[in-house]
């Protein structure tokens, strides 16, 4: 029972169950923590709005982007994903989401930003539905821990709508 | 040594009774463990409840060799969440981000397209011949949780296959020479 080999077995099992716990305690640590972020989306601008080949409304717009999320960091924060997606129903798909734009905000520094920016992934919808249509802007935010859960949350943001006609 | 000493006095001195109880120790303890994963997969409704990342296409979120854990519910697969997928044909899954969702009025299926944080383009080229989008059943959960640097016992051991019989071995032989 006292030989070396089970010393350092006993020694390994103890150090990962202590490990264990102590992530499992950091994780839940986040649950004391309640944020208060805020955010704001303009149009500027739509660039164009065309019809494409295939039948597909695709837009081009620009934005201007500006939020506080520094409240979302806490101690086990490795890193915040955010993305900004449009949201709106046509008479096929009861929802669709179209991310436009993401960034990784590493750190509590740059959580409070402004950035103006044109969509950074195509906006095609399926079908040809969006001439006049409204949709949300919404502002997700997905916190990486440096250890335990992942969340989520968004902010909704409402009274954007297409243009009635093709540009 | 009186390590090497003691472990050769030791299988020397092997009655098959004890070594028989020793096998069935070894049994219940590889039989647990199987019990434990198979629960996991209930609890979290998914056929692999922890995955390790292997690439690069979520940095700096998840480096190679942090573990994930999965949870698989009937919720609606919505942008942003992180989802492992198989794509047919191919057997190692791909965990990335739900960019784009599309769900259909009647049916409530769903279109979806991913892309890894730390890629340049969308996952459409991992896809097979032809696949715009991946649908539901592709999809095998949700990462929820997350633990760093875990996982690189696994990728050694299955990038250096060596190690693994070493260990199994010495494993092995911990049990066989133990006398209790």
């Amino acid at each position: 029972m006292h030989s070396f080999v089970y010393r350092l077995n006993g020694l390994l099992t103890f150090s990962v169950t202590i490990l264990a716990i102590m992530c499992a305690i950091t994780s839940l640590s986040d649950n004391l923590h309640t944020p208060s972020p805020s955010a704001e989306i303009q149009v500027m601008n739509i660039n164009w709005f065309q019809k494409q080949p295939q039948g597909n409304d695709e837009v081009s717009l620009t934005m201007n982007i500006s939020a506080d999320l520094q409240t979302l960091f806490t101690w086990n924060t490795k890193q915040l994903f955010i993305f900004v997606a449009a949201e709106y129903e046509t008479p096929k798909n009861s929802l669709n989401q179209v991310s436009l734009w993401d960034a990784i905000i590493p750190s509590k520094e740059h959580a409070k930003f402004w950035i103006h920016t044109s969509n950074k992934y195509r906006f095609v919808d399926q079908g040809n539905n969006l001439r006049g249509k409204e949709f949300n802007l919404t502002l997700h935010w997905h916190v990486m821990p440096k250890t335990g859960k992942m969340f989520a949350d968004k902010i909704v943001l409402t009274g954007y709508s297409f243009p009635e006609e093709y540009r | 040594m009186g390590l090497i000493g003691d472990t050769v006095d030791s299988i020397k001195s092997i009655q098959t009774r004890q070594l028989l109880s020793q096998a069935v120790s070894l049994g219940m303890i590889v039989t647990s463990a199987l019990i434990i994963w198979k629960a996991l997969m209930c609890v979290t409704g998914s056929e692999s409840p922890v995955v390790v990342v292997l690439s690069g296409s979520m940095e700096p979120g998840f480096k190679r060799g942090d573990i994930l854990f999965l949870h698989m519910s009937n919720a609606p697969i919505r942008a942003g969440e992180i989802v492992v997928f198989n794509v047919d044909g191919r057997e190692i899954p791909i965990v990335h981000r739900v960019i784009k969702v599309h769900e259909r009025q009647d049916t409530g299926e769903v279109d979806v397209l991913t892309k890894g944080d730390n890629n340049n383009g969308d996952d459409r080229l991992l896809y097979a011949q032809g696949q715009q989008w991946l649908h539901r059943h592709h999809i095998m959960g949700r990462a929820v949780g997350f633990l760093p640097y875990v996982g690189w016992v696994t990728i050694i051991m299955t990038e250096k296959p060596i190690i693994k019989y070493i260990l199994i071995g010495a494993l092995g032989l911990l049990v066989i020479t133990s006398k209790d």
